[in-house]
């Protein structure tokens, strides 16, 4: 149903460049496993079998930069780490984003202090922000999700 | 324009040797992102072929800063910083400090506390077992194990989210007791998750524990002999595979743990594998406890009633007019604490966990240090990868059992 | 157990020269810091303390002298005991000898002491930072040491702290 009644006699679908291009970038967006501290294990439950993660494409969590989309920024970022994150991301190629997964990869979160960057997004530029201490599963893939439309929303004089 | 910057060996040069910086052996440099090294952990290694000649660790990758932050916060406030350290067990990290506290100040807890505290510290010791058991396995490419070992560790997480209203954070135990009494749904929450455990952790012995590729891998490597685990201050199953019954639970008793009947596992092979069958058993015997405690639970108060130190309940604050003082003092100064040094342990599930609380007579801690069990086990790395190859060195560090949060601190 | 203890400390007290201090049913025993080596050894060898539980420091600015107290925690497994020592370290080159030939497990905790108070350890193999970056100028631990502590963006201030905030460029062309 659908898509065969819209292809006509001559088997051909018409659609802007936009959508198609989009469309294929929300449905298999793999995220680099990223996981720093205790965001790291809500974020594996979520790829368990319980809150399942590859509904939405994400599949596979590729350890190289080289190979992945999405970098879930999982953690407190440390001073000492702020340039491995800073590497990771200028590693990874076009198009990529950025989920700032917790309250500490958001804003610090309950560390202020001479340690702990308070935000991620001194470091890397961020697209999602997800709350939380650590954010429940369900709230991670509702990250995801509204990811997934920001990128549907994207124009073509905007892309990489 | 991304600068490029020139790799140096940040000061670990003198620790290298000379055939390394001749280019004979090759210096590797296991990076913090890495998805077998359990969190952000950077070994350096010296690589002659596949066979690791030495591993350096380079840690601080997650240092926060938690023991000098304590001092800016009242007592009450700090133990929310106290979860945040070792992340595979917050609860155990509440009672290491609860009871620090509780010792500091000279408080009593009531035995319905002490008992939840224990079914709650052993859910979280099966919980923490539980991600060990899938994580190391999945670096030895057993991946239906992880699936497994996290659909039960949901149930868990289901209890304590029943209880406190947070997976993973609870910050449920507090001075003086804990936070309120359990639901009415606990106690058939709990009693059906024992029920079924067991037959869980035959199902995932059965596909590790006689299976000859994962005897291939663990059986043999990364040996430490008794004397040197005691002497590298080794705690946790990682030395009781090697033999040596310490375990802080037996050896200096916490929160009515004398009245429970469990034994410590021990195996004396000191390898890979023993330390894979202590912490199998160890699940068993915490279902033990649970079973025994659940049991016995007995009725009565779970909060302390020294309103000096432990808030009233909400329901006296609107009839008494020395609940509302009290809490008003604990709200906005806190409590002071008689000045002096104490040190108090509990056994986490890496080994053993202790505060040093010192106090100057104020209300906030003057200093507050963390013993924690994964930075002595980390040490013992170089000593134990000796002359294995680095498909061994995978096993090993997930053997050992190390949480990053734990070591940076 | 507490008997055997006293009879320790007595001995202790009587070899080095120190005193005791008694808290929350404790005795714990401050120790001089140029015989911390000996008495490590002594503790280890003869009393059988084969464990170091823990090792740390407490910094106690702006008094000088001594400006830090080492604590030391030694747990005997055979015997069930454990003790506590405590050695003053004055502000003003702040040393003390290393027990890391007795107890392996003392290099990364003194390396760790280090780190955060700046105190020094004679005849340590391999002195040198383990928690901050290699190259921090400072030692955070000690109390003179700023907390580091950041405003906090509210509504009625979020403009204010927004324009000072360094928010990072995307690095491409810029």
């Amino acid at each position: 149903m659908g898509l065969e009644q819209k292809l006509g006699n001559m088997g051909v679908v018409t659609a802007r460049l936009e959508d198609l291009v989009n469309w294929s970038r929300t449905n298999a967006m793999w995220p680099m496993l990223f996981g720093l501290a205790c965001c790291a294990i809500e974020m594996m439950s979520a790829q368990a079998a319980n809150y399942d993660m590859s509904r939405f494409g994400m599949e596979l969590m590729r350890p190289s930069p080289r190979q992945s989309d999405l970098m879930i920024v999982a953690g407190r970022v440390s001073r000492k780490m702020a340039p491995v994150v800073r590497r990771l991301y200028d590693q990874m190629p076009d198009p990529k984003w950025v989920i700032a997964m917790g309250d500490c990869a958001s804003c610090g979160g309950v560390f202020n202090n001479y340690a702990i960057v308070q935000g991620v997004d001194e470091v890397v530029p961020v697209d999602v922000y997800v709350a939380g201490c650590p954010p429940r599963p369900e709230a991670l893939i509702h990250g995801v999700v509204t990811l997934h439309e920001k990128v549907r929303r994207e124009k073509m004089k905007d892309w990489a | 324009m991304a600068q490029i910057e020139e790799v140096t060996l940040d000061g670990m040069t003198h620790l290298v040797s000379d055939r390394a910086l001749q280019g004979e052996t090759m210096l590797l440099n296991m990076g913090p992102q890495h998805p077998s090294t359990h969190g952000v952990l950077r070994l350096l290694l010296e690589l002659d072929g596949e066979t690791v000649l030495n591993a350096i660790p380079d840690i601080g990758f997650l240092h926060t800063g938690v023991e000098k932050n304590m001092e800016a916060k009242t007592y009450q406030k700090a133990e929310v910083m106290s979860d945040r350290l070792d992340y595979m067990n917050p609860v155990g990290n509440n009672l290491a400090y609860c009871l620090a506290v509780e010792k500091l100040v000279g408080l009593d807890v009531p035995v319905r506390a002490q008992a939840l505290r224990v079914i709650l510290a052993e859910l979280q010791r099966i919980a923490s077992h539980l991600v060990w058991l899938g994580t190391s396995a999945l670096d030895l490419a057993a991946m239906s194990n992880f699936m497994y070992c996290f659909r039960e560790r949901e149930m868990i997480l289901d209890i304590l989210e029943l209880v406190s209203g947070q997976r993973m954070m609870t910050t449920y135990i507090r001075p003086g007791g804990i936070w309120r009494d359990v639901p009415v749904e606990f106690e058939a929450a709990v009693r059906d998750f024992i029920k079924i455990i067991p037959g869980r952790i035959d199902e995932y012995e059965s596909l590790l524990s006689k299976n000859p590729l994962f005897i291939d891998r663990t059986a043999g490597i990364g040996k430490i002999s008794a004397e040197d685990a005691v002497n590298w201050g080794l705690t946790g199953g990682t030395l009781r595979g090697s033999g040596v019954n310490y375990d802080v639970r037996k050896f200096a008793p916490y929160s009515g743990y004398e009245q429970y009947d469990f034994e410590v596992p021990l195996r004396t092979e000191g390898d890979v594998r023993a330390r894979y069958f202590v912490r199998i058993e160890e699940m068993r015997q915490s279902i033990r406890i649970i079973q025994q405690a659940m049991d016995k639970l007995p009725m009565g108060p779970v909060r302390s009633n020294n309103y000096k130190f432990v808030p009233p309940p909400r329901s006296e604050i609107g009839t008494s007019m020395e609940a509302l003082i009290h809490h008003f003092k604990l709200w906005t100064e806190g409590f002071d604490a008689p000045k002096g040094a104490i040190y108090s342990a509990v056994e986490s599930p890496r080994g053993e966990l202790g505060v040093y609380l010192e106090s100057d007579g104020g209300p906030k801690p003057f200093r507050v240090h963390f013993r924690t069990p994964s930075f002595d086990n980390l040490q013992v790395l170089p000593v134990l990868t000796k002359g294995f190859l680095v498909a061994d060195l995978v096993a090993i560090i997930g053997s050992i059992d190390i949480v990053l949060g734990d070591i940076d601190r | 157990m507490s008997e055997n203890l006293t009879e320790i400390i007595e001995n202790l007290v009587g070899k080095f020269g120190g005193q005791t201090i008694e808290f929350a049913g404790e005795t714990s025993v401050i120790l001089p810091a140029e015989k911390i080596t000996v008495a490590a050894r002594v503790i280890h060898d003869e009393f059988g303390f084969d464990l170091l539980s823990a090792l740390t420091a407490v910094d106690y600015w702006p008094q000088e002298d001594p400006r830090f107290h080492m604590v030391y925690r030694f747990t005997s497994i055979p015997r069930h005991l454990m003790l506590t020592v405590r050695v003053p370290v004055p502000a003003v080159e702040a040393s003390v000898p290393t027990i890391e030939t007795v107890y392996h497990n003392a290099n990364w905790k003194e390396r760790e002491v280090f780190d955060l108070f700046g105190i020094k350890f004679e005849g340590h193999s391999d002195l040198r930072r383990i928690l901050m970056p290699h190259d921090w100028e400072g030692h955070p631990l000690r109390k003179d040491y700023p907390l580091g502590y950041e405003e906090p963006q509210f509504s009625f201030n979020f403009d204010e702290i927004d324009v000072r905030k360094p928010y990072a460029k995307n690095g491409r062309g810029e």
